[in-house]
């Protein structure tokens, strides 16, 4: 094995199994589709960094915050349906980015560059996807009360402020990974259909949580394998390893 | 019962959302084990009561608690339906708020309900059930004071009267205090020590079931003609 195929893997491992496990969350607030166009409003900073030649997750990173505030205050403002709100910040991010972004690496911006990442990349992937995850198990069951009831939870002393942040902070760096794994228009996938197929074949909410990381972790693999196998890009087929994986648990769901 | 000091007090309090004014200049006081029922039709600004006392939302004048209440909430509108996404059994529900595994059938039990219903998924229980459980959910962490916002909303009739018994059983046996919300006159003669009725006009009573709810306060609140009765023998005291 190649250290240019090691990283890509440590990296897809890392990132698609924190992805996963925080989108088992997502799905619970009917959230997984927010991840969609953080990833879209990602993509100016992705093109920055292609331009400028640094870290694509690093160029997301300050955007997907900006997306995340800005969807945060518009629903305040304007209450209007979260669907809404997405369209103008998908198409928002999709238009700017275009106006600079080099038509020949676009690519690697719509789906992912994994297999070009380096060590120090994979490094912090790690690292960060370590501390994501060590929060996201910490707060687990009070991020869910607050999904199940917000009201219920603060009374149960749960800091729900804290909370939020800490959701939309874990949020904020998986997007900005899985921009690197995936690209931009792939983001959402790599949070929902892990977590949906997860769902299909749970009982409990521990289960819920392994299954999807462990579904999350297999699909990065095969995706990866894939694509050195048969030189096309890694994202797509990753996220397609997953939907195949969601289509086979299927038959399990409850309905 | 023992009726004790007040444990807590409400004065001249106003509650205003988006610039309508839902309550206003409200006064009264709550004392130690007490039963009261806030009743009143939809619209009347019941749960925004409730909520405002637990701090929900934002209100002006004077709340005052003798001490720090220890508080259990069983919200409106949370049943079976609302978790039926998720792969959530019985004992998961519990656990989100660090309740062992190991202590769940008792609370179980005091609710009525079976040790086979751990791992039962909390999104399949039938209304009831639900309903049975999220009581013992909330007694999980000991409260002195009990907010119901009409708790029998997701069961039927027949349920939503068992509930109130296993309510008022249970507030009888831990001497709890209890402010509930309900539109149900039925439910204010069958298990309340007191009423605080609030209408669309402005109108209040507040007191003894048995001595304020006269077939003119009810018109008044209900702004029409109510048939009622009073449940002879099963009076709260």
């Amino acid at each position: 094995m190649t250290m240019e195929l090691l990283l890509s893997l440590t990296s897809g491992v890392f990132i698609a199994g924190a992805a996963a496990y925080l989108g088992t969350l997502m799905l619970s607030k009917r959230m997984a589709v927010v991840a969609g166009p953080l990833g879209h409003l990602a993509l100016p900073g992705v093109a920055l960094a292609l331009v400028y030649g640094f870290s694509i997750s690093l160029g997301a990173f300050p955007f997907v915050v900006l997306g995340i505030v800005l969807i945060w205050l518009l629903e305040m403002r304007t209450k209007l349906p979260m669907e809404a709100l997405t369209a103008i910040v998908f198409a928002g991010g999709v238009a700017t980015a275009f106006l600079f972004l080099p038509i020949d690496r676009a690519e690697a911006a719509l789906v992912g560059n994994i297999l070009s990442v380096g060590p120090y990349e994979t490094a912090a992937a790690v690292v960060l996807c370590v501390l994501v995850f060590i929060a996201v198990n910490r707060g687990y069951a009070k991020i869910m009360l607050i999904n199940i009831h917000e009201d219920m939870a603060r009374i149960e002393g749960v800091n729900v402020r804290l909370y939020n942040l800490l959701y939309l902070g874990a949020i904020a760096v998986i997007v900005a990974l899985g921009v690197d794994l995936v690209g931009g228009l792939l983001t959402a996938a790599l949070v929902a259909i892990p977590a949906a197929a997860a769902r299909n074949v749970s009982r409990t909410l521990p289960q819920y949580g392994v299954v999807a990381a462990a579904i999350g972790i297999v699909s990065a693999v095969a995706g990866i394998l894939a694509a050195t196998a048969t030189g096309l890009p890694a994202g797509p087929l990753v996220i397609i390893a997953s939907a195949v994986i969601f289509l086979a648990t299927v038959p399990f769901a409850r309905s | 019962m023992y009726m004790g000091e007040a444990l807590f007090e409400v004065k001249n309090f106003s509650v205003t959302l988006n610039h309508i004014p839902i309550i206003s200049d409200l006064s009264f006081k709550v004392e130690e084990c007490e039963f009261l029922t806030v009743l009143g039709p939809n619209g009347s600004g019941k749960s925004v009561l409730l909520k405002s006392l637990l701090g929900l939302l934002p209100h002006e004048g004077g709340l005052t608690w003798r001490a720090k209440p220890k508080i259990g909430y069983l919200p409106q509108g949370l049943n079976q339906a609302s978790v039926r996404d998720l792969p959530l059994s019985v004992a998961d529900f519990f656990a989100l708020k660090r309740v062992r595994r190991a202590h769940v059938p008792a609370l179980l039990a005091q609710v009525g309900l079976g040790e086979e219903l751990l791992t039962a998924r909390a999104g399949y229980l039938s209304g009831g059930e639900f309903q049975r459980m999220l009581v013992a959910w909330v007694l999980a962490s000991d409260p002195t004071i009990l907010f119901l916002d009409e708790p029998t909303t997701a069961v039927d009739a027949a349920g939503g009267e068992t509930i109130y018994s296993l309510l008022n059983e249970i507030w009888r046996k831990r001497n709890l205090t209890v402010l509930n919300v309900t539109h149900d006159l039925n439910i204010v003669y069958a298990h309340s020590t007191h009423v605080l009725c609030l209408s669309r006009f402005g109108r209040r009573c507040f007191g003894a079931p048995r001595e304020i709810l006269t077939p003119a306060v009810l018109r008044d609140l209900y702004g029409a003609e109510v048939k009622f009765y009073t449940h002879e023998g099963k009076d709260a005291e």
